[in-house]
């Protein structure tokens, strides 16, 4: 996809994958006959940027047929750059923007916990995202409303766009940053689909909003992309991306 | 007008539950008797209003209609990337409503005075803007955006601004003719339409007649009341807030398409004296868009 796309964003999409595919495949739930039941799991991918990755996951998912992924960034196709509402099922909201996920995603489960109905709500964010203001704003409004049917995933790879994460705003300690804004804390390796399946069932008993912060690679999978800057905006060059799928165990 | 809009918008709530107010920590004493009385269909967002407004849009995803209530530019620029991303884009029914209009918070300052919001507002792709010019206009604002759910934007003024309409009108889709006179037409929004009616009086007294209309909707526009006067001597449009993409700009926009070379004259705030310290009616006397100034803007043009 990004290949041939010419996009970017590929270190970013190998970090969060794991996360989405395990969402996607149960431990949400969703699937692609319920996109308008009112009643289904919300999840919402704030890291917008890692649209390869969430357009990957939905197309294996089932949401739309698979040959959709060949026509990713091209002229007049369904599949865009950012995630985008619109035109792709399973998408919940137009993102690419950083900080819009959380303060939406509470304002779903403030929604959901007035009309009494079940359903429970999922953001993933990036952890550069967590530089964003508008995230603690709603992260405090949630905490105060002891919402428990919100979780976050943090992709907590600990690269953003020029630097690691603690060289540029320094965020941690992260966990302790969500346990004082009233939320429950979980650390999880975010490549382990049993650890964050099992963190994601523990924080459906929580009395108050769950934060996992899955501790991630960027570039995951691939030796020359992972932890390498470089590749959070870079496209694989042809030999790039052989090598990249050799790697990987996929067909070229 | 905040009242009036607030009163008619509990009137509703009570008949639908899906109505939902949030504020961002504003409104004492005027939407107190909202959240006592309807506690399930209240939310105060704290003073967060990136974070409120994404809120909003999420509970309107899930089947609330939301009034997002604040004050001045607060609920607008503040949370402007959130209202075009999260509301507009997505066509959710949230409701953007702001007292404050122009300068009605006088003393308050700048950082109150909303005197950009209309050009911004109707930048916004599916975004209907609405500026009621008396609190009739106001009540209408209510139902005409639970008529047609969807992104809006209403700009309200305070308190204590003339009645002008004798019931509350139908319809804000189209201008509201409040005088009729064959010499010119006077074309304001929000509550500054009044200083256009005493404005009409003095030319009156002058031996001018001329039309008073108020386009409550800015966007978007109903711009057929302009065939009516393609060769009117004048058209003035009178707002308070800055020129730049405000509503004369709007009516030259709906001009430019048709085929009419009626002057316009636009009144609005005068960039150099955004900083003077006053009171409402001060900060209209002195950019000249109180009655008085209005009559001897129009009187230039005509009076000869």
């Amino acid at each position: 996809m990004c290949g041939h796309a010419k996009a970017a964003h590929i270190g970013s999409s190998l970090s969060v994958i794991d996360i989405l595919a395990v969402l996607y495949s149960g431990a949400a739930n969703i699937n692609p006959n319920m996109v308008d039941y009112p009643d289904r799991d919300i999840v919402i991918v704030s890291k917008g940027h890692a649209a390869a990755a969430t357009y990957a996951v939905l197309g294996h998912a089932g949401y739309f047929p698979l040959e959709w992924l060949d026509e990713y960034c091209s002229d007049g196709g369904s599949l865009g750059g950012h995630v985008t509402k619109g035109r792709v099922p399973g998408v919940e909201l137009s993102t690419g923007s950083l900080g819009h996920g959380l303060p939406f995603a509470t304002g779903i489960a403030i929604a959901r916990s007035r009309q009494g109905k079940p359903g429970r709500i999922f953001v993933v964010m990036s952890d550069g995202e967590c530089d964003e203001g508008s995230n603690w704003e709603a992260a405090l409004l949630a905490g105060h409303h002891r919402l428990g049917n919100l979780t976050v995933l943090i992709d907590r790879n600990g690269v953003q766009s020029l630097a690691d994460t603690e060289q540029t705003v320094r965020l941690e300690p992260l966990a302790e940053k969500w346990t004082a804004f009233g939320w429950s804390v979980h650390d999880v390796d975010g490549h382990n689909h049993a650890e964050i399946r099992a963190a994601l069932k523990r924080a459906k008993n929580e009395a108050q909003p769950t934060v996992l912060i899955c501790r991630t690679v960027k570039g995951k999978g691939v030796s020359f992309m992972e932890d390498q800057i470089l590749w959070h905006y870079r496209p694989p060059s042809e030999s790039e991306l052989i090598a990249a799928l050799s790697e990987l165990g996929g067909a070229t | 007008m905040r009242d009036a809009f607030v009163s008619e918008l509990l009137l509703a709530a009570r008949q639908d539950p899906k109505i939902m107010l949030v504020v961002g920590d504003l409104g004492y004493g005027v939407v107190d008797g909202f959240a006592d009385e309807l506690p399930g269909q209240f939310l105060n967002a704290g003073v967060a209003e990136q974070s409120m407004v994404g809120v909003a849009a999420g509970m309107a995803s899930s089947g609330y209609r939301v009034f997002v209530y604040s004050i001045a530019n607060f609920p607008t620029l503040r949370a402007l990337e959130q209202i075009r991303n999260d509301v507009c884009y997505h066509g959710l029914d949230v409701t953007i409503v702001s007292v404050g209009a122009g300068v009605s918070y006088g003393t308050l300052g700048y950082t109150h005075h909303a005197v950009e919001d209309i050009a911004i507002m109707r930048a916004l792709p599916n975004m209907r803007v609405l500026s009621p010019a008396d609190p009739m206009e106001a009540k209408a604002a209510v139902h005409d955006v639970l008529g047609a759910p969807g992104p809006a934007y209403v700009r309200l003024g305070k308190n204590g601004e003339p009645t002008l309409h004798e019931q509350i009108p139908v319809s804000l889709a189209s201008v509201q003719y409040l005088r009729r006179g064959p010499d010119g037409v006077l074309v304001g929004v929000g509550a500054v339409v009044g200083e256009c009616m005493v404005a009409a009086d003095i030319l009156r007294s002058r031996g001018i007649n001329i039309t008073v209309i108020s386009c409550p909707t800015i966007a978007p526009m109903d711009s057929s009341w302009l065939d009516e006067w393609h060769s009117s001597p004048l058209i003035v449009t009178v707002e308070e807030d800055r020129l730049p993409g405000g509503f004369g700009s709007a009516v030259m926009e709906e001009v430019s398409q048709k085929s009419s070379d009626v002057a316009i004259l636009r009144l609005g705030l005068d960039d150099s004296k955004l900083t003077v310290i006053g009171s409402g009616s001060y900060l209209r006397e002195i950019h000249g868009l109180n009655g008085p100034s209005i009559a001897e803007s129009v009187w230039r043009v005509l009076g000869s």
